[in-house]
């Protein structure tokens, strides 16, 4: 299964790549739109996982503009919950299993990911 | 109520007053007798004005009463007066005219003149005929005065050069008080005589047939100021009187003045015409004094029931309006504060969605890198050997997720996520929610009673908050709770105020009177050793209100807590919580 992960937090998002990767999931990440997009020409993504807040485009923003160049591809939100628009925009776009708050259980990505690609 | 309790409660220090004195509005005692004392004055003021002019008009109106009635009083005594001394002279002056200068000289004749007199007119003394030279040369009377020589004395002199003179009161050859009343005749030789009569006690006396009140007085006096008649006030006869004679007028005038003894007294008098007298009528003035001070004593007796009645009035309604504006100001207190704490508890979601946010995403840092490390021991097994490095990144990401906890919840504090309202069977929920704990209820004995009204009502309200709010309270009855404690929950309907009201109370130990107002404040929490966040019973205020409920306790340390929950029957999204929050 190959992720993208989206997060303007170099470490969390590299770091967090890194443990996917461990399980066996072929995980690369980017820390903005443009990257993301550019990453996403070059190899087809099953499941994005996409910070919510980010600076520049949101990732709401950032969904969109995948979501036009690649049909197939599924996402999850990961925020730190800011305001109350955000968490309302998030389950609407989202629904409510597949946006998750920070800090997330590894375990707990693992299944929504593997729930999501099923699907 | 009493009025007196009311008005006591007006000034009273209670509670309400120690805890809203410093915002109220107004000074309530201040306004109290502010509006007291306009009110007052204004009704008062015309009130005493209007009295002080009836007062003065009375005054006025009674004594010019009296200055009338003394005026008329003495016009018609000095009628009757000058009509006595009138008809007199002109009966004498009838005799001078019909009888003969010789048979005025007949003793005989004389006598039986005085005697037609004496029964025709009354009064006469005597009669007399006086010679050109002052010689009387007849007399007809009880005195023998014949021959007595008069030419020396003063009515003499002017009964010559006026033809007719009225003498005052004097004593004369006889040494008896009397007045004569002399008319001169010329004959045609060019002498002449005169005829003289005297009046004694009957003139003297004249005045004892006036009518005049008790305190009344009625004389003359002559031009000196000697009396002529015996006087209440100022002697007996041929007294002089104590005040200055009065200026002359042949016109009834009224004076006011005081005696010698300091004595109010009102006088009218007037001069008689062609006599040397002046009448003179006294009044005391306690005479029209006395109905004046009775209806100034009625005046002020209605002054001060007037000014009693208007001052209680003005208590009651003063002290009436003071106390409504009161209550409406503590109730203005109060919604501002409910205002206010409506705002702080909005304000503190919103501080702790920040907080949580800037709080989690270093957490989600040190969860991913604690994390890899835990990979790299458990999945790659580079390090398996080293246990208690495992260990301390164990401890790590179980605090981590000890804070994710809590930021989490934080941030359904912070959540305004719409009530969702729907048809609510309360009996169903708080069975669902017991179900949760019933396997912690059976590991710790707890005991758990349920009453139920029958017949409960459904209830419009949303449910998921509902639940939310039940297991929040359960579960801080469940902490606070011993082995085999005892839960009682009731819930019945109250139709008066169309609520539902759900009663959850404890045996356990209780809270502190001092903590219990602080108890729905966000992060107070007592058992923060337990790993209370301090937003539990704050989650369950807020959303009571966002359902248009409210929450209150009691609680007794070491004999349990009970929480009152009120939920409207009908749940109306505009209600106050829902819009402030």
């Amino acid at each position: 299964m190959r992720v993208l992960l989206i997060d303007d937090e170099e470490e969390l998002v590299s770091t967090l790549a890194e443990r996917l990767c461990i399980r066996g999931f072929q995980a690369e990440w980017v820390t903005d739109c443009r990257a993301a997009l550019a990453l996403a020409d070059e190899i087809e993504f099953d499941i994005a996982v996409i910070d919510v807040k980010m600076p520049g485009a949101s990732g709401f923003e950032i969904k969109k503009q995948l979501q036009n160049k690649f049909n197939k591809m599924k996402y999850i939100f990961l925020t730190g919950h800011g305001s109350e628009d955000d968490y309302e925009t998030g389950l609407t776009e989202a629904g409510e299993k597949y946006y998750l708050i920070k800090p997330i259980n590894i375990n707990e990505l693992v299944k929504i990911l593997q729930e999501l690609y099923n699907e | 109520m009493s009025f007196v309790h009311k008005f006591k409660i007006l000034f009273s220090k209670n509670f309400d007053e120690i805890a809203y004195s410093s915002k109220h509005l107004f000074n309530f005692k201040k306004l109290w007798i502010v509006i007291f004392l306009l009110s007052s004055f204004v009704a008062i003021v015309p009130l005493l004005f209007f009295a002080l002019i009836d007062y003065k008009v009375t005054q006025k109106a009674l004594e010019s009463e009296v200055v009338m009635k003394t005026s008329h009083l003495t016009s018609n005594t000095s009628r009757f007066v000058s009509f006595f001394l009138d008809e007199r002279r002109l009966a004498l002056e009838f005799i001078i005219a019909n009888n003969s200068y010789e048979e005025l000289k007949d003793r005989n004749n004389l006598n039986l003149l005085l005697e037609n007199l004496k029964s025709t007119y009354g009064g006469f003394t005597d009669l007399g005929l006086i010679d050109s030279g002052g010689i009387q040369i007849n007399y007809s009377g009880p005195y023998n005065l014949e021959g007595k020589d008069y030419s020396e004395q003063l009515w003499f002199k002017k009964v010559c050069e006026e033809n007719k003179f009225i003498t005052d009161v004097f004593l004369g050859y006889r040494n008896v008080p009397h007045l004569s009343i002399a008319i001169k005749h010329e004959r045609n030789d060019g002498s002449f005589f005169l005829l003289r009569a005297t009046i004694e006690e009957r003139f003297i006396n004249l005045l004892s047939q006036i009518e005049i009140s008790e305190k009344g007085d009625a004389f003359i006096i002559n031009d000196w100021g000697i009396l002529q008649t015996s006087s209440k006030y100022f002697g007996k006869i041929f007294n002089r009187v104590s005040f200055d004679v009065p200026e002359r007028s042949e016109e009834t005038k009224v004076i006011k003045f005081q005696d010698s003894d300091k004595k109010d007294l009102v006088m009218g008098y007037i001069y008689l015409k062609d006599t040397p007298f002046i009448l003179m009528i006294v009044k005391d003035s306690k005479e029209f004094s006395l109905p004046w001070k009775q209806s100034s004593v009625n005046l002020v007796e209605y002054l001060i029931i007037s000014i009693i009645v208007i001052i209680l009035w003005i208590v009651g309604i003063t002290s009436f309006f003071v106390r409504r504006l009161k209550a409406t100001d503590i109730r203005r207190i109060k919604n501002m504060q409910i205002a206010e704490h409506a705002n702080k508890m909005a304000s503190i979601g919103r501080l702790a969605a920040n907080i949580a946010h800037e709080i989690n995403n270093p957490l989600a840092i040190i969860n991913e890198k604690a994390g890899l490390i835990e990979d790299k021991f458990k999945i790659q097994e580079i390090y398996k050997h080293d246990e208690k490095l495992l260990k301390n990144i164990e401890t790590i990401l179980a605090s981590v997720e000890r804070c994710g906890k809590i930021t989490k919840r934080l941030l359904r504090f912070a959540k305004h996520k719409e009530v969702t309202v729907s048809n609510v069977d309360i009996n169903e929920i708080i069975n669902d929610v017991l179900g949760f704990l019933e396997k912690e209820a059976q590991h710790r004995e707890i005991k758990i009673n349920l009453d139920v009204e029958e017949n409960l009502p459904n209830i419009l309200s949303d449910k998921g908050k509902l639940q939310q709010i039940l297991l929040n309270l359960i579960n801080n009855a469940f902490a606070a709770m011993p082995e085999k404690g005892i839960l009682n929950t009731s819930i019945y309907y109250n139709e008066d105020e169309k609520e539902v009201v759900i009663i959850i109370a404890d045996n356990g130990c209780g809270i502190p009177p001092e903590n219990l107002k602080k108890i729905f404040e966000p992060f107070f929490t007592t058992k923060n050793e337990l790993g209370g966040s301090g937003l539990g019973l704050s989650i369950t205020y807020t959303l009571l209100q966002k359902l248009g409920g409210s929450i209150s306790v009691e609680s007794e340390v070491n004999m349990g807590t009970k929480f009152k929950i009120k939920l409207p029957i009908k749940f109306e999204k505009n209600h106050f919580g829902e819009q402030d929050l």
